[in-house]
């Protein structure tokens, strides 16, 4: 479409765009023939956008708006004490979002002056201390990247397909660098008496949650962190400080930890009896099931995310984790476990941290049921939802790592199924 | 070689162990302050102040702080938590897990409702409060038979639930690991695959669903009813208190900000707004009091609403004050805003909602 020499002309534009069959430009521009997202100017090509100090804090795009937290409003009473969402089909890599991070409140999003922001220890120690924020600053620090997964995560699927998306059936989790100090520092400032053997962090919210955490792992690697993905945690993650208990539940994630109390056995509060126990087929529950198993979900395609292309190359993606180490390898299948792939492994492989994984593959057009088998560092195996079931039963809400399945048509549409 | 050595012993006491002593950071921890702090109760009954409330009267307190979510018997209103009931159901399709059927501590209780209950009003119960509350759940729950129960700090562990033997530490490690690992079949793993269950039967999947669409348009149609009386008797009371007459942005906006912080946990407004803890407060300005739909009010408020009581700017102010003292037997658990400029910038506020 160029001119003998190499210089197009608009004359030579506009016979080519006839001799095309014309596509219609905007008005007093030359018509061209080809895609009108390359012959036609567009407004960023040319015109002037916004200055430097207009979004001082940067936000998305406005063509990313559909990317977001979503809650599942039947679940519970009450937003206030609620949860919501990671979209888990729109991201890539393995760090989640600051503003992406799903929420799990009990009494709302506390807002918290960091001025008036005090940590506490008290209990079995051998002098009860009070830092500020300024105190918590000068201790030595560590960055460490892990997932919180809510224990409660893909608990909508134990009686059978739910949720059509892995927003929902896998959304509530979310993987952060976090900026904190080992905890270990702090109690060794306070100095844990012989007896002390449990640890119980506090929230400074409307529900002051707390949780009886063993000694051996708070002086393992929790840490008490101040910032996610280098800045400081959001109010809805616990501003200005919450516990880091790695691969654990989230629910053991204290936000806005205002104190620490050292004791000699656990207190068997509400949300280690009431709640995050795990009710078995007879009656009787498992308590104190901290540990995350390891568990995978393929995030594209996905009912929210279907195969838009149609037949050919296509690009299926996923996330892996383990509470008890890193995930070294992940199979898929296309046919419902007939014959499974080694997936691809990308990104940095970090200790209880999600992995990310891709298997390529030409699709020919026909229905796919495609699931994915995380294999930790640890020997564990992905189990099943019904190896799950003939142990637990269907009643135990937590902890259901079982294998997803999803059922894509010919036209790309993705469902939550399950399969013999 | 000395220089040597010297360099190593300074690496070393840069090390952690050579920090023993600590960093010498936070200071003491006065005991007023642990004290104001440390309110957790455990099964042994570590942490319980001194106390006592009987069924009776925790009864009355719970009809007045708890009942709106909890139900007056513990039975639950909506999806807020079933507090009584559900004994032998645990092996049950669908267990109903209560005080009474399924939690092991009884300390639990008292913990849990001292440090985060009532809803939207934490830590404003007396100890004692909390020990008859404890003795009314106890009650609803059939625990204890005798209606004249008084719970103490005194006979607190005289109390054992009925569940509490049948919790046992996580066994994963023996009943699950061995099973879950080892090799895996890769090739020819399956004869047949068949779809058992399908998510799309169920389809409560949130957001661009169409139940959810159907059900804001009926909520959007439900609320432009109620609006336009609404207008009119505001117009009316407008003419007769020329103080609230014009809007002003900035009072709107600190109205707003009173708002999400004091009232939002009980109330809504706007489109799609429902009954929570508290009613709809979409153009309650200038309303009859006691009008809104499927809200169960507290019998003074009703009485009220009988006796005439329309939400001017003026009774609302002085309601807002002092929620109990205007209405002796509210349910409304609210301390009140002290500030009365608060209280008109939450009215220009509800005022600015109802025009939108």
């Amino acid at each position: 479409m160029s001119s003998s020499n190499g210089n197009p002309t608009r004359r030579n534009v506009l016979r080519g765009a006839l001799a095309a069959g014309g596509a219609v430009m905007t008005a007093g521009a030359a018509r061209a023939a080809g895609d009108p997202a390359i012959t036609e100017i567009q407004t960023w090509n040319q015109a002037l956008g916004d200055g430097v100090d207009a979004r001082p804090y940067g936000t998305p795009s406005e063509f990313e708006a559909h990317v977001k937290r979503r809650n599942v409003e039947w679940l519970t009473a009450d937003p206030v004490s609620s949860v919501n969402f990671t979209p888990l089909h729109e991201l890539d890599g393995i760090i989640t979002p600051n503003g992406l991070c799903f929420e799990r409140h009990h009494a709302g999003i506390a807002e918290v002056d960091p001025a008036k922001h005090r940590l506490m220890i008290n209990g079995l120690v051998d002098t009860p201390l009070v830092f500020t924020m300024q105190d918590i600053l000068r201790f030595p620090r560590e960055n460490r990247v892990y997932f919180l997964e809510c224990a409660a995560n893909s608990g909508m699927e134990w009686r059978g397909s739910q949720l059509n998306g892995c927003q929902f059936t896998h959304g509530m989790i979310h993987n952060v660098m976090y900026t904190g100090v080992p905890l270990r520092l702090l109690l060794e400032e306070a100095g844990v008496k012989t007896s002390g053997k449990w640890v119980m962090p506090e929230g400074a919210d409307a529900s002051a949650m707390t949780r009886s955490i063993p000694m051996e792992k708070a002086l393992d690697d929790c840490l008490v962190a101040f910032k996610m993905n280098g800045e400081a945690l959001r109010p809805e993650q616990g501003y200005p400080l919450r516990l880091v208990v790695p691969g654990w539940e989230g629910n053991m994630w204290v936000k806005w930890l205002r104190r620490l109390e050292v004791g000699d056995q656990p207190w068997h509060h509400r949300e280690e009896t009431s709640k995050y126990t795990d009710l078995l087929a007879d009656g009787q529950a498992r308590r104190f099931t901290w540990e995350m198993d390891a568990k995978s979900v393929i995030t594209n395609p996905s009912p929210q995310a279907p195969i838009l292309h149609g037949a050919g190359h296509t690009v299926l993606s996923g996330l892996a984790w383990s509470g008890r180490g890193t995930i070294p390898r992940v199979d898929v299948t296309l046919d419902g476990g007939n014959s499974w792939h080694a997936a691809r492994m990308s990104g940095p492989s970090f200790e209880k941290s999600l992995h990310r994984f891709y298997y390529e593959f030409d699709w020919d057009g026909s229905p796919l049921l495609l699931q994915s088998r995380a294999h930790d560092s640890t020997g564990y195996v992905q189990p099943t939802k019904d190896q799950l079931r003939e142990v637990r039963g269907v009643n135990s809400i937590y902890h259901n790592n079982g294998i997803q399945t999803w059922h894509v048509s010919e036209s790309g549409v993705a469902e939550n199924v399950e399969i013999s | 070689m000395s220089k040597f050595l010297k360099f190593t012993a300074i690496s070393l006491c840069l090390c952690s162990p050579a920090f023993a002593d600590g960093f010498g950071l936070g200071r003491p921890a006065l005991p007023d302050e642990i004290a104001a702090w440390d309110i957790d109760v455990r099964p042994d009954g570590q942490g319980l102040p001194e106390g006592r409330g009987d069924v009776w009267t925790g009864e009355e307190v719970f009809a007045e702080k708890c009942a709106i979510c909890h139900g007056d018997f513990g039975e639950a209103v909506g999806r807020w938590p079933v507090l009584a009931g559900g004994q032998d159901t645990l092996t049950d399709e669908r267990p109903v897990k209560t005080i009474g059927s399924y939690w092991p501590y009884l300390s639990t209780v008292y913990d849990y409702v001292n440090r985060a209950m009532p809803f939207g009003d934490a830590r404003s119960l007396e100890a004692d409060e909390v020990y008859a509350i404890t003795a009314y759940l106890l009650f609803v729950n059939d625990v204890v038979e005798d209606e004249d129960f008084e719970l103490s700090h005194e006979n607190f562990l005289d109390v054992a639930l009925p569940n509490a033997a049948n919790f046992f530490m996580d066994d994963r490690e023996t009943t699950e690991y061995a099973a879950f690992r080892g090799d895996v079949c890769m090739e020819n793993c399956k004869d047949t695959v068949e779809i058992t269950k399908r998510a799309a039967v169920l389809d409560v999947t949130p957001e661009e669903t169409k139940a959810r669409q159907l059900r804001e348009a009926v909520a959007a149609v439900k609320n432009t009813a109620p609006k336009a009386d609404a207008e009119v008797v505001a117009a009316a009371e407008v003419a007769a208190e020329p103080v609230a007459k014009t809007a002003d942005p900035e009072m709107i906006a600190a109205g707003e900000k009173v708002f999400s912080r004091q009232c939002k946990s009980c109330h809504q407004v706007g489109a799609g707004a429902k009954n929570r803890s508290g009613p709809i407060l979409t153009s309650v300005v200038g309303r009859a009091a006691g009008e809104v739909e499927k809200f169960r009010y507290s019998k003074p408020l009703v009485a009220a609403a009988e006796g005439g009581l329309v939400w001017t700017e003026g009774e609302l102010v002085l309601f807002l004050s002092n929620p109990k003292k205007y209405l002796k037997g509210t349910r409304m658990s609210f301390r009140g805003l002290k500030d009365e400029a608060d209280a008109r910038a939450v009215i220009a506020y509800l005022r600015s909602v109802a025009e939108e």
